[in-house]
Formats: C-alpha cells, sequence, structure tokens
C-alpha cells in the first residue's frame, strides 16, 4: 500500500522530469550562432551568462519565492574573485571557475542564515543591503579592486590549454554554453526532485510545511546557497570571457536587469530566465544605438504591462494559450 | 574638535529632518496596505522638478513653488493609484516590487528626455543663502529652515494623527485593516487619501532637497534606498519610529562622511542590517 503511493508519487515527479522534443529542440538550437551568427558569437557568450544569472535567481525567487533585490553581491563576488584568481597568477579557466563559484558559495551559504528568517519588507531590505554592502567594499577597497576603474590585468590562460578567448568569441560561446547546460541540468534535476516539490511548497505556505515534516529553513538554507554558486560561476563566466571586472557588477542595476530579465521570461519555470535572457540581451543589442537613459523606459513600461497582464511572464502567457487552444480543441472535438 | 561635532550633529539632523519628510509617506501607507512602494522617491523626483520649472521657467518665487510641488506629486499619485496600484493590493510583494521599480525606469528617462542628466540649478532667495554663527559655529540658514519646516510638518502630522477623526481611522488601519473594515471604516478610501498626502509631502521633501542633495534623473534611484531603511528600520505605520529612525541615518551619515570618509556609505548599510536583524519589525514597529 505505501508502496503504491510513494510510487505514485515518483511517477507525477518523473512524469515531469521527462524530456520533451521542444527542450531537446531548443538545446540544439543553441548551437546555431556556431554557423549562422558568426559574428555574433560574443553576444551570444554574454546571453549564455546572463541565462545562467537569471536561472540561478529563479531558483530562490521562482521556486522557493525569496524575493531578492540584491543578487548581484553573488554574480559580483564570482566575477572579482575569478579575477583576482586569474590577476595573480593562476590564469587556468576551469579550476578558477570552480573556486570562484565556491566563493560566492561561501558567503551565499553565510548569508543564508540571515535570509532564511525573514521574510516581506525586511527581507528585500536585507538582500538589497547586503548587496550595497559588497558594492561599497569593493569601491572602497581600490587598492584589491581597482574600484570604480574596474579590475585590471587578468590574464587568462587558454582553454582547456587549447582555446584561446580571443575577440570572435568562438571559445568563449562554447565555455559559456558548456556550463550553462551543466548548471541547467543540476537545476532541472534539483527542481524536479522531492525537495524541489518541497521548495514549491515553501513558497505557497512557508508555516505549513514545517507542520508537514519539511524544514523550511534549512530548505532555503540549502536552496539559496546552491543558487550563490551558480551566480557566482555566471559572475566568472563573465570575468573570464571578458578579461576585466567593472564595478557595475555588484551595482543595484544589474540586481534589477536580472529580476526584469526572469520575470519578462517567466519566474518559476526553468526555461523562463533562458528565455527572458536572450529576449531582453538581443533587444538590447539591437537598440543600443538608443541612449541608455530611453532603452529603461521601455523596460520599465514592459515591466509594468508584464505585471498587470502577463503575471507569468511570457512562458506563462504561452502555456496558458496553449491551455485554452487545447481546451477550446476538446469542446469541438467531444460532441 | 567640540565645534566640529556639533557641526556634524547640526548638519547630521538637517540631513535627517529632509529624509524624515522623504519618507514619512511611505511609512504610514506601507503600513496600512502592506504594498511596497519603490517609486515613492519618483513622487519626490516630481515635486522637484515641479520647482525647478516654476522658478527657472516662470519665475516664480521659491516659497510659491512649494504648496505646488505638493499638490502635483500628490495628484500624480492618486492617478497612479486609482490606475496601477489598485490592482495589485493582493498580489505578491514580487509583483508590486516589479510594478513600482517599471514606475521608477519610465519616470527617470521622462525626467532625463525633458530636462536632461545634468544637476539642475535653483536660485535660492537670499534670505535662505549664507549662514549664522553662533558660539564659534556655522549653522547655515537653509538648514535652520529646513528643520523648523520639517518640525512644522511633524507636529502637523502627529495632532492630525492624534485629534481627528481620520487619523483616527487611519491609525485604525494601520493596527489592524481587517478589524477596522468590520467596524465600517472604509480604508480603501482613507488608504487613497493618505497615499496622496504622504505622496505629496515626498513631492514637498523632493523640493527642500534640491538645495541640499541636487537633483537629477538618478535621484528617484539614489534615495530610494535612503528612504527605505529609514521605513524599515522605523517600522512601519509609525510617524515617531521615521523620526527617530531619519534622524539616527542623518547624523550617523554625515559623522560617517566626516571622520570616517574612507568607508563612504559602508557604515550604514552595515548598520541598517545590524538592526534589522535585531529587530526585523523595525525600532519601533510591533509587527
Amino acid at each position: 500500500m505505501t508502496a503504491e503511493v510513494s510510487a505514485g508519487r515518483y511517477r507525477y515527479l518523473e512524469e515531469r522530469a521527462r524530456w520533451r522534443g521542444i527542450e531537446i529542440a531548443f538545446w540544439l538550437a543553441t548551437l546555431l550562432p556556431f554557423f549562422l551568427f558568426e559574428s555574433y558569437l560574443s553576444l551570444a557568450s554574454q546571453v549564455a551568462i546572463t541565462a545562467l544569472f537569471a536561472v540561478s535567481l529563479d531558483l530562490i525567487l521562482g521556486y522557493a519565492g525569496i524575493v531578492s533585490l540584491g543578487h548581484a553581491a553573488f554574480f559580483g563576488l564570482g566575477a572579482y574573485a575569478a579575477g583576482l584568481i586569474s590577476k595573480y597568477g593562476w590564469g587556468e579557466p576551469l579550476s578558477g571557475l570552480v573556486l570562484a563559484a565556491a566563493c560566492a558559495g561561501l558567503v551565499g551559504y553565510a548569508a543564508s542564515f540571515i535570509i532564511a528568517r525573514f521574510r516581506h519588507l525586511a527581507l528585500i531590505m536585507i538582500t538589497l543591503g547586503l548587496s550595497l554592502l559588497l558594492h561599497e567594499a569593493a569601491n572602497s577597497a581600490s587598492w584589491l579592486t581597482g574600484g570604480a576603474d574596474g579590475l585590471q590585468g587578468m590574464r587568462m590562460w587558454p582553454l582547456l590549454g587549447v582555446f584561446t578567448f580571443d575577440l570572435y568569441g568562438v571559445a568563449a560561446y562554447a565555455y559559456s554554453l558548456a556550463v550553462l547546460f551543466l548548471v541547467f541540468l543540476v537545476a532541472r534535476r534539483l527542481v524536479h526532485s522531492p525537495f524541489g516539490l518541497s521548495l514549491r511548497g515553501i513558497r505557497e505556505n512557508a508555516l505549513r510545511m514545517p507542520a508537514i515534516g519539511a524544514p523550511s529553513r534549512a530548505h532555503i538554507r540549502k536552496i539559496y546557497t546552491i543558487s550563490a554558486v551558480m551566480a557566482g560561476a555566471a559572475g566568472a563566466l563573465l570575468a573570464q570571457t571578458t578579461s576585466t571586472v567593472s564595478l557595475e557588477v555588484l551595482g543595484f542595476q544589474n540586481s534589477a536587469d536580472v529580476l526584469v530579465i526572469l520575470i519578462l521570461g517567466g519566474a518559476g519555470r526553468l526555461y523562463g530566465g533562458v528565455l527572458g535572457a536572450i529576449v531582453y540581451m538581443v533587444a538590447r543589442d539591437q537598440f543600443s544605438g538608443v541612449n541608455p537613459q530611453y532603452w529603461y523606459f521601455w523596460i520599465g513600461l514592459l515591466l509594468i504591462a508584464v505585471v498587470l497582464l502577463l503575471p507569468n511572464g511570457v512562458l506563462g502567457g504561452l502555456a496558458r494559450w496553449t491551455e485554452a487552444l487545447r481546451a477550446s480543441a476538446r469542446r469541438r472535438g467531444a460532441p | 574638535m567640540l565645534g566640529s561635532l556639533f557641526g556634524v550633529v547640526f548638519d547630521g539632523f538637517a540631513y535627517g529632518m529632509l529624509l524624515f519628510v522623504l519618507s514619512v509617506g511611505l511609512s504610514v501607507t506601507l503600513g496600512m496596505m502592506n504594498f511596497v512602494n519603490l517609486a515613492h522617491c519618483a513622487f519626490a523626483m516630481i515635486g522637484g522638478y515641479v520647482v525647478v520649472t516654476l522658478m527657472n521657467g516662470f519665475g516664480w518665487p521659491f516659497f510659491a513653488t512649494l504648496p505646488v510641488a505638493f499638490v502635483v506629486a500628490g495628484a500624480v499619485s492618486v492617478v497612479l493609484e486609482r490606475t496601477l496600484y489598485r490592482r495589485l493590493y493582493r498580489a505578491s510583494d514580487l509583483d508590486q516590487c516589479l510594478l513600482t521599480i517599471g514606475i521608477v525606469f519610465v519616470s527617470i528617462a521622462a525626467a532625463a528626455y525633458l530636462y536632461g542628466t545634468i544637476q539642475q540649478p535653483v536660485q535660492l532667495p537670499a534670505y535662505l543663502r549664507g549662514s549664522v554663527v553662533f558660539q564659534g559655529v556655522n549653522f547655515a540658514v537653509y538648514r535652520l529652515f529646513l528643520i523648523a519646516a520639517a518640525l512644522a510638518i511633524t507636529l502637523v502630522l502627529v495632532v492630525s494623527l492624534e485629534y481627528t477623526r481620520f487619523g483616527a481611522q487611519v491609525r485604525a488601519a494601520v493596527d489592524n485593516q481587517r478589524m477596522a473594515r468590520g467596524l465600517g471604516i472604509n480604508v480603501d478610501r482613507a488608504f487613497a487619501i493618505t497615499f496622496a498626502l504622504g505622496s505629496g509631502l515626498a513631492g514637498l521633501g523632493g523640493a527642500l532637497a534640491i538645495e541640499m542633495v541636487g537633483l537629477d534623473p538618478g535621484f528617484a534611484f539614489s534615495y530610494l534606498i535612503y528612504v527605505l531603511i529609514v521605513v524599515s528600520v522605523g517600522g512601519l505605520g509609525s510617524i515617531r519610529g521615521s523620526f527617530g529612525a531619519a534622524t539616527l541615518l542623518g547624523i550617523s551619515d554625515s559623522a560617517g562622511k566626516y571622520y570616517f570618509p574612507q568607508l563612504g556609505a559602508f557604515l550604514i548599510y552595515l548598520v541598517m542590517i545590524g538592526l534589522l536583524m535585531w529587530r526585523p519589525a523595525g525600532l519601533f514597529g510591533n509587527r
């Protein structure tokens, strides 16, 4: 009896975790830039990095319901850690990436003890405050970070000892895409596990979950740390592929941007962040001639429209639309 | 040494009073509806630009522009409240944050389009410029004026909240919104009025701020952080709390800048996180 029930439960998760054709097609399509848009490869690598950052935010915001206005803290930590490691003599990308992500993860783990205790306005303020604190620290410690001028003098060794990061961005895109795909696999596995389910439970009702045996705070600490590692990896990728780190990686604007990207794509959906990153970065590249001030006018309007009209982002809207189509098809087919 | 300490405290207190005028409206409306309104400083910015336009474009005297700043900021906020905010009262924090961040982005871009990204100059009347020296300490006249104005506003706020029927309704709604509704208080109406008054006060604050901190399109974001610190440290819906937190923040900010310039704003953020960890509902909050 018990075995049957639990088998039923796992069947639900297995059903959700099955790879769909459209997903495989999507990941195959990410290889297209190598052949079709060779002059846009460095943009493509920026998109992949941003997508990774958005996926990391999605895990805490979309799944666990932790509203963070300061996720750039971990992105920036990863970027500065990777930059400093390579500046002081160790330019090997892969180990640098792992070290930088681990740095962000350590700080994330420490911060998670604070994060897990708060909700609502205090939580928003604390996430914002922590990122502002790091931003100020990086700004003041200019002997280490270069302050407002950014970190100069990174020397990256070739990837795997063979592929150099050049202006064309072939190695950069391949590297970023590979890391994005691997991290995405981890995120996908997490989301479709019993742990991922209980995270969604915490998002819906943080008080009730402990009552049915899922420790909310421990779960929040875990996912926050994981998310910090992923955001750190994204930051490290940016530092390694561009060989500079600017102070903006820690700025509030960066936190706000990734939030916009995730919301635009659809929070609480694995592909929301990826889709949002593609749309946002490509649009920004197309309109790069426009004064950035005005660019934010449209982003602001878009945000207002998404919140009022498409509460679950583009992907949520698509899902609702296909649902409605299917329902009407069923109705037509039934009688 | 003592003289400089006194000067720092005076400057900090004047700055704190400015922050109080900017943030008190947000504190009360947040306490009432739990609506995370990150666009509060955009309303303050509107007030500032109204003053700049009237003074430089139409040659109005400074004091005549202040009521207009109050009214325009309040009126714009009512329009937005009726059209956009109202739909999200029961939505999540996240949706509220996003909507209001969107409004901030739009307002910054609009201000940059209309006025350019430079700091706006304002020529104050002669009797507000200069400073008086008392016991060897310099008191800038404008700061004295700012303190007097903020104290007057505080007095009006406290009296109207404590001794009027409307004030009693607002306090009831802040303490327990559902119970207040149950007693027949029209909370939505009280909220709309409070929201307009609070945003109007922000507009007034923005107008008063030009002389002290300048005005450019970034104002809506750069002071948002200070306002949020005042509100969250002071506790939601508490005028006393906002006053205390604003004073504390103003004095510690100017002391930090004077005595530890290399630390920048580091100290402020550290104090804020510490205070919030100690009392998540704020110093004077009870929730």
